[in-house]
């Protein structure tokens, strides 16, 4: 299988003023495309940080870190935001839908930023959120929507651009159980059908539905046998 | 792309309707001030130099204060000016106050002018009926007089003055013909006052002395040599004393005018942009305030690949936004407040395709400029920070 992400003795370390906070201790990690894998770890343990930069929305201090063969050290900033918008699709805690738009305008916005002339981007929307079961909502603002259907237009938002890594951050951790489960199960269904998924979580039950579960303890990491 | 981010802008703007106006008042304000001024100045101006150019711009002014021994010019003066080079004709004034009688009809205190055929020849519209003071009237010393239209309106309710009889200061004179009504202000005003032969008011009024005299020129360009020329001659004539005459030319003085009031609109539209300074800063300061308010966002957008640059436009369209439209408002307030002063003051309304484009420009510029920095910051947020906010 292709390898996606290659992270080999990742560090990543906080200042604050001469003191050195080290997060993350040497981390190694391959990915293959079609992985569901999840990151479970208490809170503090750095989820969110290995998370920032898988995303490429911040840089490690140390070790090397190829993402589709690209080596992310290389590329300058506008070049990390076309590597954002094209590889990585973001889910996140609170959803960060835009509250004055709606759902598939909110959809459509990684697409603006790749250039994509409006109708196209109104039709590959349109489909993605009918494949995320809301046919229906395409229309209303973020708030007439539920929680569930928030975060399934947040995960319509995060394929739509077809990207290599689905990166979700406690994706589950605004939403009551049940809705957490059809959203993990809407994972299930996302990775049977080839996606490669991370799900960063804290919540064991939520974490073993993947079929990698990595434990991460004060920046170390360390596979589990599921 | 750039339409998207224009759709962006103006979505916000929208969305924060009160507040957007609020911010763009200080520039309506500057904006509508800094047109107000400069087409009230620009009004002003060219209805003073209109009427300042009515009274003749292609001449040379000889006022005299004289010496103890010659306190005005006389008939040989004239005689030798007219000799000179680029003189078309040499208009004099006698000038005093008299009492005037018509029927047993009194006005005291009238001004009675004595002038040539050169006054009239160089004005037609000067007057309104009945014949002008000829050559023949000027060599016979004719008692003949022509009259303002106040006068014939005090004197001559319902009768028609030329043929009368009106004595002045003692003397009977033949009315031949009346001066047409002038819109002119101030001393020059042509109602009030009676026309006779030069001639026969320095004989007839008791005044000896030219105390003032009008050279017309043939090219006016040549205007400052000419002037020379005259001093060449009176400069003798007053046995080379100091201060017994001067002799300005009126172009000179419509131009030092004009550049007067052109000093003047700088100025006050100097003072105009100061507000509009003020204005671009409500500007900037809303920017901040709107960036802060929406930093998860932009660290959202960041997240979904919008690069600093795409942020950074979208900024600064919105505040060029805010302001061109805050100048539109100020350039309509502002016309607006100009034509209704103009018609107060009584001056002519014009405003200039420059002026609008100055309004334009200035607006835009103050958006781009205050815009800048609010949106360059806002381009370089760390996403991290900027999704942790939430
Ligand atoms: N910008 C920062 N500066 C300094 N320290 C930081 C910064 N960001 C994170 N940290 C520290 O790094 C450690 C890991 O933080 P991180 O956010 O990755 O934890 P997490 O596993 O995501 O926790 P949670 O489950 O609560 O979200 C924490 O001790 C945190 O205080
Ligand atoms: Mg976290």
């Amino acid at each position: 299988m292709d390898e996606v992400l290659n992270m080999n003795n990742i560090c990543k370390s906080y200042y604050m003023g001469a003191e050195e906070l080290e997060v993350l201790h040497n981390v190694n990690l391959k990915i293959h495309t079609g992985d569901f894998l999840s990151i479970l770890g208490p809170s503090g343990s750095g989820k969110s940080t290995l998370m920032n930069i898988i995303g490429c929305l911040d840089v490690p201090t140390a070790g090397k870190y190829l993402l589709s063969g690209n080596d992310i050290d290389d590329l300058d900033e506008i070049e990390l935001a076309k590597v954002r918008n094209k590889e990585i699709g973001f889910v996140f805690q609170s959803f960060q839908l835009l509250p004055r738009i709606s759902a598939l305008h909110n959809v459509e916005l990684p697409l603006i930023y790749s250039g994509l002339p409006s109708p196209e981007r109104k039709k590959l929307a349109g489909e993605i959120l009918k494949r995320v079961g809301l046919a229906d909502k395409i229309q209303n603002l973020p708030n007439q929507l539920s929680g569930g259907q928030q975060q399934r237009v947040a995960i319509a938002r995060a394929l739509v651009t077809e990207p290599s890594i689905l990166l979700a951050d406690e994706p589950t951790g605004a939403l009551d159980q049940k809705t957490g489960s059809q959203v993990v199960e809407l994972f299930e269904q996302l990775n049977r059908e080839g996606r490669t998924i991370i799900m960063i979580t804290h919540d064991s039950n939520i974490a073993r539905r993947a079929r990698r579960v990595i434990h991460i303890l004060d920046g170390h990491l360390t596979e589990v046998e599921v | 792309m750039l339409l998207e981010s224009i759709k962006m802008s103006w979505d916000n703007i929208i969305n924060n309707k009160l507040r957007s106006f609020l911010t763009m008042l200080g520039i309506v304000i500057g904006v509508a001030s800094i047109i107000a001024l400069i087409t009230i100045v620009q009004g002003a101006t060219s209805s003073i130099s209109n009427q300042v150019t009515e009274l003749g711009a292609n001449k040379i002014i000889i006022n005299v204060m004289g010496t103890p021994l010659k306190q005005g010019l006389n008939q040989d003066d004239i005689a030798n000016i007219s000799k000179l080079d680029n003189i078309n004709g040499i208009s004099p004034t006698i000038s005093r106050k008299s009492g005037i009688v018509f029927h047993n009809k009194v006005m005291e205190n009238v001004t009675v002018q004595g002038k040539n055929e050169v006054y009239f020849q160089t004005d037609a519209s000067l007057l309104n009926s009945g014949r002008a003071i000829n050559i023949l009237d000027l060599e016979s010393r004719n008692q003949v007089a022509i009259i303002g239209s106040n006068i014939v309106d005090e004197l001559y309710y319902g009768i028609d003055p030329v043929g009368t009889d009106l004595t002045i200061n003692g003397t009977t004179f033949t009315v031949i013909g009346t001066l047409a009504a002038s819109s002119g202000f101030g001393a020059e005003s042509n109602n009030d006052k009676v026309v006779i032969p030069y001639t026969t008011a320095l004989r007839g009024l008791g005044v000896k002395n030219i105390k003032n005299l009008d050279v017309f020129l043939v090219d006016t360009s040549l205007a400052d040599d000419t002037v020379m020329e005259i001093k060449g001659v009176l400069t003798p004539a007053f046995n080379y004393k100091e201060n017994a005459y001067t002799a300005f030319n009126m172009g000179d003085m419509i131009e030092s005018f004009e550049s007067i009031m052109s000093i003047m609109s700088l100025l006050l539209a100097g003072i105009a942009a100061i507000s509009l300074f003020v204005g671009g800063i409500g500007i900037m300061n809303m920017m901040l305030v709107s960036i802060i308010e929406r930093t998860t966002e932009i660290g959202l957008r960041k997240a979904l690949g919008a690069t600093p640059n795409i942020i950074q436009l979208q900024f600064i369209i919105e505040s060029i936004f805010l302001s061109l439209i805050g100048g539109l408002i100020g350039l309509i307030l502002g016309a607006l407040i100009a034509y209704v002063s103009s018609i107060l003051i009584g001056i002519g309304f014009s405003i200039s395709i420059a002026t609008i484009f100055l309004a334009v420009g200035f607006s835009a510029a103050v958006g781009i400029v205050f815009g800048y920095m609010p949106a360059r910051k806002a381009s370089r947020l760390n996403p991290i920070d900027a999704l942790r906010s939430l």
